[in-house]
């Protein structure tokens, strides 16, 4: 996959990336329809369970192999690059599916790309054949301009103590990849088997991917190498959320847009109103905007240099992240009584999008960032 | 012959090799490239081309950099929208007559389609054409018409059936400007200048010959017109931008920022950047043979920005921002955007959203052409012309 046809700067989608997302969204039609996550996870709320779907991660980790995309091949795994995780992401948003793609596939994994010692060359192996799933112990609400200061403590018997809150994935991750303060010495990068941590799922706005409190009480723990890879792991994970944003916006547009052609009140169709069509047009040209923003981070983000990509992350999460809030918002307004029910599942949209607009740094975080890296100061005193 | 890139660009070479614009002057060196199928490659032979397909023009711009134009910002119209009406819809004889002196700059063009009472319904327009014998006689006012103090022919619609519902009353002619009964009177704006002109029509007589397509086909030939003009407005990137000099000025200017218009200028920075990205897909997709819905929406979105960005800039400027540059009452024949003063230029991205459609029927565009949603209800559909309220 590492070998495409086109340039790797385009804003297009390669041939490459349209088989993948065919595979993906394929899966996903079958198997992950939006009422089936409903169903999903207002079952998991009865019984007790978690609500990420785990044999569709396993078809879409193993079987299409999106677990190892970012992985280098002599680890095992496709050797693609943010652009196909990207495309990956932008069915998973549209889809609102409930599986562990951001927070193993992206966040845990692109931490353990950074470590370098041998146990995460060992560990990204088993991430890349999906034969396990891992959870990065940092607050999803974290930013990529100031990573927290590791919450976490080693002991002097090499066990872990501490708690972090907001952390995604973390139900369903067989090993947690927690960054560690050490007394007198650099902050490391430790893997914990989840059975050793004390793993408390909060009641969360994002019904399909809850966060979780993450609690290590002299947990025993191995270290992994360097934590320079959290901060890597933050700015792409943000990056790669805004084509999320983008396949989320894409769903609430086109939902909403095959309502209001149904929906008759006043003897006509609602859509034949301009103040919907307006409204629509506009959201449309949105979209479009998120479109381009999004992949030009995947572009930058998988051309693996530095000149621009704090730019283009920036822009595509102030840009999308508003957008996909704007998009489910919409879809609610205009779909009317319906949309604001528990059955219509509108608002497991809603909910993601605004979530999303939290996670790894607000739309004001990124225009913050954007300040400096565009040279617009803020008022002197 | 099949013309490839090599092929035209021999000819290219072959022409230069022949022609000193030195020698000849301006004006024979630019009809010699016409007749030598050089203007526009993609036009039939005879007709300034070689009927070569229409990305080979840039292999033929590339050899004649540096000789002679033929001052293509004043005759925009004429080459953007008469020029590819003309060659659908004109006679041999039309063609032959109009196209060379149209594309060496000697006749300049200018539109006559707004009124007054007509503007995003074009199709309502009440200019009246009656036949006499084989002339016309037209009786009318336009409006929004630039270059009408230059133009030695305009594009004209004009009512041709009153009795008939709006869209099939409408004939096309091309319109004589210097014929009796013209009168172009320069239409000052809010800006203090003027860009535009009014455009009287009094008992103006023109003969048959001058019609362009069939009686009552008036507006399917339009069409083709304003399919060029949205080309035209979509497809020319700049290299200075407003938020690059708003930003000039933000950099420059310390003592003017405050925290509130901070957030806006950033907002808009990411605005600019996402507009800048989308223009960037679109033309990728454009060059791959994949032209998107994207480009009805670009227009749109550079309205709304470049008011956004026009309003900050005079706000930012405080006491700068309450002064005018200069209100003087003047013709010109081009937007000098960048060069003017901030309170010119917030008043002139005014037009933005309402110059080549309004942003409220871009809406509607996008909403029935690109979603698919369906249209208002039209009560002037099947009513005659003479019957709809006006």
């Amino acid at each position: 996959m590492s070998e495409e046809a086109q340039s790797p700067m385009t804003l297009l989608y390669t041939e490459v990336e349209e088989e993948l997302r065919a595979a993906v969204r394929s899966l996903l039609t079958d198997r992950s329809s939006p009422s089936a996550v409903l169903a999903h996870v207002e079952s998991a709320a009865t019984t007790g369970a978690v609500p990420y779907d785990m044999e569709l991660w396993k078809a879409l980790g193993r079987d299409i192999g999106a677990a190892g995309l970012l992985i280098p091949e002599d680890l095992g795994g496709a050797g693609a690059s943010a652009r196909e995780a990207a495309v990956v992401l932008e069915e998973l948003g549209r889809a609102v599916a409930p599986v562990p793609y951001l927070s193993s596939a992206v966040l845990a994994t692109r931490a353990l790309l950074g470590a370098r010692d041998e146990a995460a060359r060992e560990l990204l192996g088993r991430l890349a054949s999906g034969e396990v799933t891992a959870a990065l112990a940092v607050s999803f609400a974290a930013s990529p301009y100031t990573p927290p200061h590791p919450a976490v403590t080693l002991g002097a018997d090499g066990t872990l103590t501490g708690r972090v809150t907001g952390v995604i994935g973390a139900e369903v991750a067989d090993v947690l990849i927690v960054p560690v303060s050490a007394e007198g010495g650099d902050p490391a990068l430790y893997a914990v088997d989840a059975s050793a941590a004390r793993i408390k799922t909060v009641a969360s706005l994002d019904l399909t991917r809850p966060i979780a409190t993450v609690s290590f009480s002299e947990a025993r723990a191995r270290p992994v190498g360097s934590v320079a890879g959290v901060a890597d792991a933050l700015l792409l994970a943000a990056g790669l959320l805004a084509s999320e944003q983008l396949g989320v916006a894409e769903w609430c547009l086109s939902t909403t847009v095959a309502y209001v052609k149904e929906r008759k009140q006043f003897a006509r169709p609602v859509g034949s109103f301009q103040a919907i069509k307006h409204r629509l047009a506009d959201l449309w040209l949105e979209v479009v905007g998120a479109r381009a923003a999004a992949r030009n981070a995947a572009a930058l983000l998988g051309a693996g240099e530095d000149a621009g990509v704090a730019v283009a992350v920036g822009v595509a999460q102030a840009h999308c992240g508003t957008v996909a809030v704007h998009a489910a918002e919409e879809c609610i307004q205009l779909h009317g009584g319906i949309g604001m029910t528990w059955e219509h599942p509108a608002h497991l949209y809603l909910k993601r999008a605004k979530a999303d607009e939290i996670a790894l740094g607000t739309p004001g975080d990124h225009r913050d960032a954007l300040a400096t890296l565009a040279d617009l100061p803020g008022p002197v005193s | 012959m099949a013309w490839d890139e090599a092929a035209v660009d021999e000819r290219a070479q072959a022409f230069l090799a022949e022609h000193d614009p030195e020698e000849m002057g301006r004006l024979d060196f630019l009809r010699a490239r016409f007749d030598a199928g050089l203007a526009w490659v993609h036009f039939p032979e005879g007709l300034g081309g070689l009927g070569a397909a229409r990305g080979l023009q840039a292999v033929v711009e590339r050899r004649f950099r540096g000789t002679p134009d033929n001052n293509p910002g004043l005759i925009a119209i004429g080459l953007g929208m008469a020029a590819p009406t003309i060659l659908a819809f004109g006679t041999d004889e039309q063609r032959r007559r109009f196209l060379r002196p149209l594309w060496t700059g000697e006749e300049v063009w200018c539109q006559l389609f707004s009124e007054p009472g007509a503007g995003s319904d074009l199709a309502t327009l009440a200019t009246r054409a009656v036949g006499e014998g084989d002339e016309w006689v037209v009786d009318g006012q336009k409006v929004w018409t630039s270059g009408a103090h230059h133009a030695r022919w305009a594009i004209l619609v004009a009512r041709t059936d009153p009795d008939v519902p709006k869209h099939r009353g409408l004939s096309y002619f091309v319109c004589d400007m210097e014929a009796p009964g013209v009168e172009v009177r320069p239409l000052r704006q809010i800006t203090g200048e003027a860009e535009f002109n009014e455009v009287f029509l009094t008992g103006v007589r023109l003969p048959d010959s001058l019609r362009l397509g069939e009686v009552g086909d008036g507006w399917r030939v339009a069409q083709t017109t304003l399919m060029n003009e949205r080309v035209a407005i979509g497809g020319t990137p700049t290299r200075r931008t407003m938020i690059g000099l708003l930003g000039e000025t933000w950099r420059e200017r310390p003592e003017l920022r405050t925290h509130a218009l901070h957030q806006r200028l950033l907002s808009l920075w990411v605005d600019a950047e996402v507009m800048r990205l989308t223009a960037t897909r679109l033309r990728e997709q454009l060059a791959a043979g994949h032209p998107g819905p994207e480009g009805s929406g670009m227009k749109l979105a550079f309205a709304r920005l470049n008011q956004e960005l026009t309003g900050l800039e005079v706000e930012l400027l405080r006491e700068d921002g309450l002064a005018y540059d200069d209100w003087t009452f003047r013709r010109s024949d081009g937007v000098d955007f960048l060069g003017r003063g901030s309170g010119y230029r917030y008043l002139r991205a005014k037009g933005n959203s309402i110059e080549g459609g309004t942003s409220e029927i871009l809406r509607n565009i996008i909403a029935e052409r690109v979603l698919g949603l369906p249209s208002e209800p039209r009560v002037d559909k099947d009513v005659a012309w003479k019957d709809l309220p006006r």
